[in-house]
């Protein structure tokens, strides 16, 4: 009898609403956690699987041998590689596109290069005005990776301690 | 022309109107509309005989309930006007004759002296005080306490008629009930008791013992 | 400037009324609709801070030009017109939902004398024209040939005539205990302070009327006539631009309508809490002001907590438990008003 009287008490006094409306109300205090997106920004682990880029050795010689291994292993099929003799008997490639479409910056064509010449390095704020752009040439690639090498070096010595 | 007698025309114009086009206008939603129309017309010539609180009550019932149900329901028919129109030709000399009665009727009455204008005089205008609402709800319940009760009954033996005519019992159905699975505490579901130890060892080389 | 009166008084007496109230109109409107553009904004800050997030703060300083912009992308949208759609009823259905959410403002009093029109039926207009805000759903639901539109209209129509009811019944006790359905007669007689308000007497009433003007509204937890998660936008789903806009003019203005109206009928309107000194300094109108405000707070707090109703718990909770609450506490404060001492209670 007295609990179905405070059973009543309770809901006609909607006790479980107001509880409800404390756990919010209490929140409407709380710190924000918003991140103030293009001025702040959340640190980015060495690991990070952003755009493309094909690496040079430091004498500036292109580290690509044309195994193709990562065309093979590329999940989505974004690579495209071509390859032909040089004039100095080494094999390379005259081709290396991936289309930024089609990656699903899975990381399993840097995983696999024998000579850490794809690698994805830690920019992800890019874009594509026109159609076609979104193909990335070798030449394209190499420019990326001339112009964030420091970067990219950094970040694999970071990692290299887990590898 | 005074505000006042403007404000009448406005109204009784727009009430016809809205009349007419109900009757004529094929698609029902519209017709239904215009029956809205129709009652807040007739509302605004309510005030201009200053029976406001009729008026409103008249918005409040009609086209804040009672219309809302009617284009509910018109709103889910799909009536083909074609076959509508079959049956026209055949009722059109009843309907003509019923038509004709009824403006000869309205004739006579409204040509007559007992409803002219000179036997009418306009009612005194009532003080700035007085209130329609009030004294509406005094004659209500002094004189007419009765049949205002009569009628509250009937319109309550309605509405248990109407629950009691759609109400069926399905004790087959589950449904949920809210209210007691809220109410459910854990002592109502669970029972801790206290027992000795067992041996699960001992008791499964009892059962290949058997 | 006396020329310019000399012209007013040549005018003729129906055109300087016709002027005079027009500029009421004006001074009521702009603030209000000011308003509602404001609570859009308070709407998502606090939305976004029960849900530690910081809301728009990109638009001018904190984001306090948010509404304006939302204004301006909307004012300058193409409005999509449907195939099939009724082109007059669905142009026409957004003006049905925000004349009667304006038209109502006419007989709220601000303060005892700050009222347009101190009608004797004031509570009954407004119920009455609140009524008829559904026919914009309803009729937008309907024109939009749209099935997800008509969904919404159907789910608006059976529970906007549902907690009207309740609403209505919830009412019925408040002019009990008033003895008026003027509101300016109704806030007076809750004069001298917190303990003379009718929250206490009608708390259920009160809750059955609040809860009833958030069904009315179409707010969270019962917009099921919009029900994103279910029919896409409900009612408005092919609405865009200006016309879509005016949808949610009208329904921002309803939510101030109500909570104005619960600070009216409950909090004494714009009585102080307390008629003493530190109170009574602050000017009638924010009291009512900041009593309103508290409850458009409560509006977007339950907005921000609960989740939304299934359409049949919404019609069980109208008809099965608000309307009989609402009769049983009729009939309680009709037996102690009159056959008990303990009557004062109620008056």
């Amino acid at each position: 009898m007295l609990n179905w009287i405070s059973q009543n008490f309770k809901t006609f006094l909607l006790v479980e609403l107001v509880r409800g409306l404390s756990v919010t109300g209490r929140h409407l205090f709380k710190r924000k956690t918003t991140i103030q997106y293009p001025e702040e920004k959340t640190p980015k682990s060495p690991r990070f699987r952003g755009l493309h880029a094909l690496r040079r050795y430091p004498n500036g010689e292109e580290r690509c041998i044309a195994c193709k291994l990562c065309e093979a292993v590329c999940p989505a099929l974004a690579i495209t590689i071509e390859s032909e003799e040089r004039n100095d008997g080494t094999r390379r490639t005259t081709r290396y596109d991936i289309d930024l479409f089609k990656c699903i910056y899975c990381g399993f064509c840097e995983e696999a290069c024998p000579v850490d010449s794809i690698v994805e390095t830690d920019i992800h704020e890019f874009h594509f005005e026109n159609r076609g752009e979104n193909v990335m040439t070798k030449e394209m690639l190499l420019a990326v990776g001339d112009q964030y090498e420091q970067q990219i070096a950094d970040a694999r010595r970071a990692d290299s301690a887990f590898r | 022309m005074t505000f006042l007698q403007f404000s009448f025309y406005f109204f009784a114009a727009a009430l016809i109107f809205a009349a007419t086009m109900v009757v004529t206008i094929r698609n029902p939603v519209k017709a239904v509309l215009f029956l809205v129309l129709a009652f807040f017309s007739a509302a605004g010539v309510w005030i201009t005989l200053e029976a406001e609180f009729l008026a409103v009550v008249m918005v409040l019932v009609y086209v804040g309930a009672v219309m809302v149900l009617f284009l509910f329901v018109v709103m889910m028919l799909d009536i083909n006007l074609t076959r509508l129109k079959e049956g026209f030709g055949e009722y059109l000399p009843i309907g003509g004759i019923v038509a004709v009665l009824l403006v000869v009727e309205m004739a006579i009455i409204l040509s007559s002296k007992v409803f002219g204008p000179a036997s009418m005089p306009r009612p005194p205008g009532q003080p700035e005080t007085y209130s329609n609402t009030a004294e509406l709800g005094k004659i209500l319940y002094t004189e007419y306490a009765y049949p205002f009760e009569i009628a509250a009954i009937i319109l309550l033996v309605a509405i248990i008629a109407a629950i009691s005519l759609t109400l069926r019992r399905r004790p087959e159905t589950r449904y949920q009930k809210p209210a007691s699975q809220v109410s459910v505490k854990s002592s109502d579901r669970i029972k801790i008791i206290s027992m000795d130890a067992e041996n699960p060892h001992a008791d499964s080389q009892g059962e290949s013992g058997k | 400037m006396s020329t310019l009166l000399s012209l007013w008084g040549q005018l003729p007496f129906a055109i300087q009324v016709a002027i005079e109230s027009l500029v009421k109109i004006v001074a009521i409107l702009v603030p209000l609709l000011l308003m509602v553009a404001y609570v859009t904004y308070a709407e998502r800050k606090i939305i976004g801070y029960i849900q530690v997030r910081v809301g728009p703060n990109r638009v001018g300083p904190r984001g306090w030009l948010q509404p304006i912009a939302d204004f301006l992308k909307l004012f300058f949208k193409e409005i999509v017109i449907p195939t099939n759609a009724n082109r007059a009823l669905f142009i026409s259905a957004p003006v049905l939902s925000l004349i009667p959410a304006l038209a109502a403002w006419a007989v709220i009093p601000f303060t005892e004398t700050l009222v347009l029109a101190n009608l004797d039926i004031g509570l009954l207009y407004i119920l009455a024209l609140t009524s008829m805000g559904v026919y914009g759903v309803i009729v937008a639901g309907w024109a939009s040939n749209s099935k997800y539109a008509f969904l919404g209209a159907m789910r608006s129509a059976a529970q906007i005539v549902a907690y009207e009811i309740a609403m209505g019944f919830a009412l019925v006790g408040l002019l009990m205990a008033a003895g008026s359905l003027n509101l300016v007669e109704i806030v007076k007689a809750q004069q001298g302070g917190l303990h003379q308000w009718y929250l206490w007497p009608m708390f259920p009433l009160f809750l059955v009327y609040f809860i009833s003007g958030v069904a009315e509204t179409n707010r969270a937890p019962f917009d099921v006539a919009e029900g994103e998660s279910e029919i896409v936008a409900g009612f408005h789903v092919e609405y865009s631009g200006i016309s879509f806009m005016v949808f949610f003019m009208a329904e921002y203005a309803n939510m101030l309508l109500i909570a104005t109206l619960a600070a009216i009928m409950f909090l004494g309107g714009w009585y102080a809490p307390f008629d003493i000194a530190p109170f009574n300094w602050i000017p009638p109108f924010f009291w009512l002001f900041g009593k309103v405000a508290v409850f458009m707070f409560v509006f977007l707090w339950l907005r921000a907590t609960f989740p939304r109703y299934r359409y049949d718990q919404i019609m069980r909770l109208g008809w099965k438990v608000f309307i009989p609450v609402t009769l049983v506490w009729i009939t309680v404060i009709g037996v102690f008003r009159f056959l008990t001492p303990w009557g004062f209670i109620f008056r």
